[in-house]
């Protein structure tokens, strides 16, 4: 319990740092905040008179203050491109990105598990081999080619989806998540191969254990041994591997979304970029920030349960 | 010294990634037709002798399109794990050598800088650069890199600090520069080498992210990236545009990573 609290303090610590961070990066180009919004064509006045309304001439650190305070109140500033606030804005897309992410989340973990600890099982096989040679090709495939191809082969070729029609979760809830799936399955598959390859050798390592050795020769079922006490002897790296996995979702989510038009924060966020939009891409950048470290911290805690003796090495 | 035999992993990388950087050199001198011609053959031709890989609607030739894109690709990919080797070898050898408190402080930053993912950081710094130019792309992804690397060398830099070659070097009055360009590097190599590799494809697939998404090389510049999401909107008349512009990019990465395959597991046999 100790240490859950402890890490939670240092995650508040880490997202502060990150919000400062973020905060000090973009207050360099705040300038042109103003400029995108009328264009370069306005006089020098017009723009001045803007940044003072937008509140840029106030010292730094206050500005960062307010910012901050907004977080916890649920104002985090306004668009300047749709001129509406920018919680109003990213609320509906952190669903659908939320949602697509547990899914990709769900698939790699249900997936990658049973083919890391079968390919650890028989390495060296046949199936390791092939194994193997997809993780490889997995790898090299960028998630958006992945796309394009899933999207072609379901919409056009099979009718399974109509491409680029997202109905919305308030519209169609169930047909949102059946949506979603595609992108998800695209998402996952990089993920599956590295988090299986990673399976296999932390596994085929912790076989060459003496406890290993010992189980099989007292008789024991390989397989046996194997799901019952290897893998859960390897647990630790892999929840750590699989929360490391969820910034790699999310950045994978940021490309997906634009291959299927999913309405999620990836568009917003490219949107944003291209646009200028400073303030949305401030609090996006904050948000993806928690959520990576979040993950990381949740991470943290459960792997303190299954081995408690990680907290002792919390001292230095 | 023993001679380092090659494995499969490394030849057939070789090999293949051998085949496309090839190809893409020659495209930097010569291409079948102009990239950008219009109608340099009927337009929707699929791919035979005279198109490799066909002709799009306006009846540009893919293959030549495929090179040039292939090329500011690969320039972008040599350049960005460039800048974040030498970055990286810079901070990491230093970190890792010495220590300290710097040391200490600069992992805490890499830790969190590594924890997010390299895409949207690349995507943030260039935000802030301003999207669209070449230059740009290669500073924020370098600059996204830099704090890998520098993990990988300060690693290897700090477990080879105490080791008794050093030590004796150190002995003999070795300078400390000295120590750590002819001692240690080169006895890093089997760490820095696969990961260079593994850098190089990240480098790639996150350029092409971004030109997908229309934030990384913009036209009249063409990467394989920016080329795909355009393919994509032809995809039903023009299949092979995509397809072929996506298997040469996936070749690309397919190879050099077989050969950090290779380099990673030679490493292990020397070791």
């Amino acid at each position: 319990m100790k240490y859950a609290v402890k890490r939670i303090a240092m995650l508040l610590c880490t997202m502060v740092v990150v919000s400062f961070l973020t905060f000090a990066a973009f207050h360099m180009i705040s300038g042109s905040a103003a400029t995108a919004k009328l264009g370069t064509e306005a006089t020098a006045e017009a723009v001045e008179a803007l940044e003072e309304a937008m509140g840029l001439h106030r010292p730094f650190l206050v500005r960062y203050g307010e910012w901050l305070l907004g977080f916890f109140t649920g104002s985090l500033g306004e668009s300047y491109q749709y001129s509406m606030p920018v919680a109003q804005l990213v609320a509906p897309k952190l669903q659908v990105t939320l949602c697509l992410s547990i899914m990709s989340f769900v698939l790699i973990a249900v997936l990658s598990i049973p083919m890391g600890v079968m390919s650890a099982r028989y390495a060296g096989g046949r199936l390791d081999a092939v194994w193997t040679a997809c993780n490889q090709v997995g790898m090299a495939v960028p998630s958006f080619f992945i796309g394009i191809l899933i999207s072609w082969l379901c919409s056009v070729v099979l009718h399974w989806f109509v491409h680029g029609q997202f109905p919305g979760f308030e519209q169609n809830l169930w047909g949102s998540l059946y949506y979603l799936i595609f992108p998800a399955i695209t998402i996952s598959i990089p993920r599956i191969a590295t988090t299986s390859r990673m399976l296999r050798s932390t596994i085929m390592s912790e076989m060459q254990k003496d406890y290993v050795r010992t189980a099989i020769a007292r008789g024991n079922d390989r397989s046996a041994v194997l799901w019952r006490h290897v893998l859960k002897n390897s647990l630790v790296p892999i929840v750590t591997f699989l929360a490391q996995g969820m910034a790699e979702i999310l950045a994978g989510s940021i490309v997906v979304e634009q291959v299927f038009g999913v309405p999620g924060l990836g568009r917003l966020m490219v949107a944003s970029i291209n646009n200028r939009d400073l303030a949305v891409v401030q609090a996006l950048v904050v948000i993806m920030a928690f959520w990576v470290v979040l993950s990381g911290t949740v991470a943290d805690i459960i792997n303190q349960r299954i081995d408690p003796r990680l907290s002792l090495g919390e001292g230095k | 010294m023993k001679k380092k035999k090659i494995n499969g992993f490394l030849l057939t990388g070789l090999l293949i990634a051998g085949f496309v950087v090839g190809c893409i050199v020659l495209g930097f001198f010569w291409t079948p037709y102009p990239p950008d011609a219009m109608e340099a053959g009927a337009p929707h031709t699929a791919p035979c002798f005279a198109h490799l890989m066909g002709t799009d609607k306006f009846g540009r030739d893919i293959f030549s399109r495929v090179l040039r894109g292939a090329g500011t690709t690969l320039t972008i990919g040599v350049s960005t794990v460039a800048l974040g080797t030498v970055g990286g070898l810079l901070i990491g050898s230093l970190t890792g050598y010495f220590g300290g408190t710097v040391d200490a402080f600069l992992m805490r930053v890499g830790d969190v800088l590594t924890a997010f993912p390299s895409v949207l950081l690349a995507m943030v710094i260039l935000s802030v650069l301003g999207p669209g130019s070449k230059y740009n792309v290669v500073l924020a992804l370098g600059l996204v890199f830099i704090p890998t690397f520098a993990r990988v060398t300060r690693t290897a830099f700090a477990g080879l600090r105490d080791v008794n070659y050093v030590k004796s070097a150190r002995l003999m009055g070795a300078s400390s520069p000295r120590i750590l360009v002819r001692h240690i590097l080169p006895n890093i190599m089997p760490v820095l080498l696969p990961a260079i590799t593994i850098g190089f494809n990240n480098a790639v697939l996150s350029e092409a992210s971004m030109s997908y998404l229309g934030i990384g090389i913009t036209p009249p510049e063409a990467s394989l990236g920016y080329m795909l999401s355009e393919a994509q909107g032809m995809f039903a008349r023009d299949p092979w545009y995509a397809l072929c512009t996506g298997f040469t990019l996936v070749l690309l990465v397919f190879g050099v990573g077989l050969i950090g395959e290779g380099l990673q597991r030679r490493g292990r046999e020397v070791f």
